[in-house]
């Protein structure tokens, strides 16, 4: 037969101190251990950005508000960007990539093990870096603390003219680090994947998740350099005389723009195709069907990542591009929608004629399948260049990247999370509490994002610290801010559920959800080798061929 | 689902009502009341039914799906046929949706080449707008007028069309213009100029804010246009290109106000001050607002303002001159000469 269960005896650990563990965390090479520090982590930065979403909305709850000063709510938007997508979005993915992806394909590490500890404290000390700037950046009295020129930091906003001590430079100096990390975290899943297949495990069939992975993974090495030579260069101009976006000198605005979009579109498509990957397990098992159509599968994720790098400038309808450019953007744009629908569809199709459980990890799926729609509609909306330039920089933006990193990203996640959580601790989550959470989530996210696309229709724009009564906004940020807090009482119940069902959980065994890849055949949580032999594999889903011999894909495939 | 129905509310409700904006100053984009807002409301009423039946479609395939094909009690026992896939069913729906986009395609970029490529008919009208932190520069260059903050407009009427064509400039940080109802945003960009035009027919107030994140108080860069009749714009035209009236009531304010470093930052045309970092003053009195739009132009708020404009405006770049009482009544004296 193709693989075969294995049945790892029990092993005592020794009873060793907390100072060991801590150490053994710091000097530690083995990919699942890496792969939870960075979810772990990356979750912690969610809660602290989270908060500042909460103060973010405790401010505009209602007209000129004066709880926060302009300054501190500047900084709090701008820490909440840029922490949500460089401490959480980027090591979230690289925390599913690492654990996930030897175990996937039968591998007893990542490719290059010390290079992933590398990367991962990297990341933390960027991290870190970034919030010392509450410490660290005042310069010039008066002038400094956290970063406040947003997360796109346009310039010359971040030109020494305009953004005096040295909060910038914070900004600047940890995304490098991080970049560095989230580098060399996705160099090393793709050689992973490339060369680390166990015997049998042609490319087209390795499992969806992993090919995702490659794709994104590819994204992140082709994308982040330009976010890097960008800095490099914001660098160059505030401490060595340089005038690449110092528009008093002859420099130009636009050309930051350009260079960001490069990086910060593709990073959109960097965080959903991990969200994707989670779907494209989670979908089948729990319909009990493979997935549908999955050469047009991996075919369409290509596809997304190569339409992805041609469409930045649709973040710049309204800087003053030329009609040929503006509709050349938005026709890249428009084709996007193409292979993201036929994601949507297959998975539909996955789950159509199947027989759906409604457990946890899908009931994410479900949620951020209606949600996606949504997101991509409006995508599609903003596509609509004229359109734009009435949308643009509004809440409607704020609404639908929102919908499209929470609604898609965070709930494509929070499925996989359910989904892997018993194998990574051994333990089961709390289904009551889970739900509590599914639900508090579902009902916090639209009550704060939906209503966020009528104040922005109603000419709200982003960014602002507060506002006049009379403009037809108050009740709507009120709703919002409500909404706010639903979401934050159930991350908190996530939070519970997580350190609860650690110690409490029921026990998962090697396989609780009868699924069919490779890592539900070693126990939970897996050895550090993973597999005591090697497994071979004749199909992409080697367990159902061990489960129903009579019906084996590798007949199909 | 939410989503959906409030959607209908707000294309139903507020578009078909645009003297709404006049009245509560409510800028909703589905109540034009200008080109090349209107034209952008027809073609996103197009896009808005082709997502609208795209979701329904999509949702109910999805909503069917899951009641569909649930797992029932029994089910346990036996798994469901396994289906690899269709190259038929993928076919379909890569198909159609090119088609749809095709569609989106063709009326996105008519309207983009309708709208940027316009030309100024004669008798348009020519402003420059020009970005600060966190105030707006007004200039008529063919009309000799500087002025700040509000941007004064005559209404087109169907036998006399006026539109006005904007030039988009910043003196310092990106800036973005977006009044709602009378046209899309276009950025102001250091360095470079831009253009954009409105044609608004209706007389009224129209609000608008800084649309690109400029700094501290960008939330409070706000603008508004004021749209008149011809006449009434030929008025304000004349007013604004009048030299001021030397007086003597406010002779003590004058002098303290030339005195103080009022002037580094300050014009007043037809005086030695030439400042040109701070908004224009010569008919700061006929202005709705003052520090662009944050209060209304009463004695009470230019006293605190000329006292201490971080009180009105946390962060402004006009600093707390530390005057004296006395001195702030006398150049509030000389300032509200300024017609």
């Amino acid at each position: 037969m193709a693989t075969q269960e294995i049945a790892l005896p029990k092993v005592k650990e020794p009873d060793v101190s907390i100072i060991e563990r801590l150490h053994g965390l710091v000097m530690t090479v083995d990919h699942k251990k890496l792969g939870l520090m960075y979810i772990g982590t990356a979750l912690i930065f969610l809660v602290v950005a989270g908060l500042m979403a909460v103060a973010i909305r405790l401010q505009l709850v209602i007209p000129t508000n004066t709880l926060l000063e302009p300054d501190v709510f500047n900084r709090f938007f701008t820490m909440h960007g840029t922490s949500m997508v460089f401490l959480v979005g980027m090591p979230i993915i690289a925390g599913f990539g690492n654990y996930l992806v030897p175990l996937m394909i039968g591998a007893r590490d990542m490719a290059f093990p010390r290079l992933n500890a590398f990367g991962y404290w990297m990341f933390l000390f960027g991290g870190l870096l970034l919030y010392f700037s509450y410490l660290g950046a005042p310069g010039l009295a008066g002038h400094g603390s956290a970063p406040d020129v947003g997360w796109f930091a346009y310039a010359p906003l971040t030109e020494r003219a305009f953004s005096r001590g040295h909060s910038t430079d914070y900004w600047i100096l940890s995304l490098l680090l991080t970049s560095v990390g989230s580098t060399v975290s996705a160099i090393n899943v793709i050689v992973t994947a490339i060369t680390l297949r166990c015997p049998g495990m042609k490319l087209m069939r390795m499992p969806l998740l992993v090919w995702l992975m490659l794709v994104t993974n590819f994204m992140t090495v082709l994308a982040l350099p330009a976010l890097s030579a960008a800095q490099i260069m914001l660098l160059i101009d505030r401490y060595l005389g340089g005038h690449f976006f110092d528009t008093q000198a002859g420099g130009s605005a636009v050309i930051w723009q350009h260079f960001f979009w490069i990086f910060g579109h593709p990073e959109v498509y960097i965080l959903m195709i991990p969200a994707f990957a989670c779907l494209s397990e989670v979908v089948p098992v729990f319909s009990r069907k493979p997935i549908f159509g999955y050469p047009v599968m991996v075919g369409a994720t290509a596809m997304i990542g190569l339409i992805s790098v041609s469409v930045w400038a649709h973040h710049m309808f309204s800087v003053g591009m030329t009609s040929v450019g503006n509709t050349f953007f938005a026709i890249s744009t428009f084709m996007v929608a193409v292979p993201t629908g036929i994601k949507i569809f297959n998975w539909l199709g996955t789950m159509y004629g199947g027989r759906i459980r409604f457990d946890l990890p899908m009931l994410f799926c479900i949620a951020f399948l209606f949600q996606f729609l949504v997101a991509g509609l409006t995508g599609v909306m903003l596509a609509v260049a004229p359109l734009n330039w009435q949308l643009t920089d509004s809440y409607f933006v704020v609404a639908h990247f929102h919908y499209t990193l929470v609604g898609g990203f965070l709930f494509g996640i929070f499925a996989g999370f359910y989904y892997w959580y018993p194998k990574a601790v051994g333990r089961m989550l709390d289904r009551r509490l889970g739900l509590w959470h599914f639900w508090l989530f579902v009902i916090g996210f639209h009550v704060t994002f939906d209503t966020m696309h009528f104040s922005g229709i109603l000419g709200m724009p982003r960014r602002i610290f507060t506002y006049d009564a009379g403009r037809g906004w108050d009740t709507l940020n009120l709703v919002t801010t409500l909404g706010a807090f639903c979401q934050a009482v159930s991350i908190l119940l996530l939070a519970i559920n997580i350190v609860r069902s650690a110690g409490k959980g029921k026990l998962a065994g090697n396989d609780p959800w009868d699924a069919w890849t490779l890592e539900w055949t070693t126990s939970s949580p897996p050895p550090e080798y993973n597999f005591a032999t090697i497994p071979v594999v004749r199909c992409r889903r080697p367990l159902w061929d061990l489960k129903h011999p009579e019906d084996p894909d590798w007949k199909y495939e | 689902m939410v989503f959906v129905f409030s959607l209908f509310w707000t294309i139903c409700f507020l578009h078909g009502e645009p003297a709404l904006g006049k009245t509560d100053s409510v800028t909703n984009i589905f109540g034009p009341l200008s080109q090349p807002a209107q034209e952008i409301k027809e073609t996103s009423l197009l896009v808005l039914a082709v997502c609208a039946v795209i979701f329904v479609v999509v949702g109910g395939l999805l909503l069917y799906t899951l009641v569909r094909f649930r797992h029932r009690a029994g089910d346990e026992a036996s798994e469901p046929p396994q289906v690899y896939g269709s190259n038929q069913i993928e076919l379909a729906w890569t198909v159609l949706p090119i088609l749809i986009v095709l569609v989106l395609i063709l009326v996105t970029s008519r309207t983009i080449a309708d709208i940027q490529n316009r030309k100024p008919p004669s008798g348009s009208v020519h402003a420059t707008v020009v970005g600060h932190q966190w105030w707006w520069e007004i200039r008529y260059p063919e009309l000799g007028i500087v002025t700040a903050n509000e941007l004064h407009v005559p209404a087109s009427t169907g036998s006399n069309r006026q539109p006005t064509f904007l030039k988009l400039q910043s003196a310092d940080v990106a800036h973005s213009f977006w009044v709602p109802q009378l046209a899309g945003k276009t950025d102001l960009i250091p360095n470079r100029e831009n253009t954009m035009w409105i044609e608004p027919t209706n007389p009224g107030t129209y609000l608008g804010n800084c649309a690109e994140y400029c700094g501290t108080q960008h939330a409070r860069m706000l603008i508004r246009v004021i749209v008149q009749s011809p006449d009434e714009f030929e008025r304000w035209v004349r007013d604004q290109q009048q030299a001021i009236s030397i007086t003597t009531s406010a002779a003590e304010g004058r002098r303290s106000f030339f005195a103080n470093s009022c002037v580094n930052c300050h014009s007043i045309r037809g005086t030695s001050a030439q400042g040109k970092f701070g908004p224009d003053l010569t008919h700061l009195m006929s202005r709705e607002t003052l520090a662009s739009g944050v209060v209304p132009n009463t004695t009470e708020n230019l006293r605190l303002w000329v006292r201490d404009p971080q009180k009105i405006k946390l962060g402004c770049l006009m600093p707390n001159m530390q005057m004296s009482d006395r001195e702030v009544d006398q150049i509030l004296a000389y300032l509200q000469t300024l017609k």
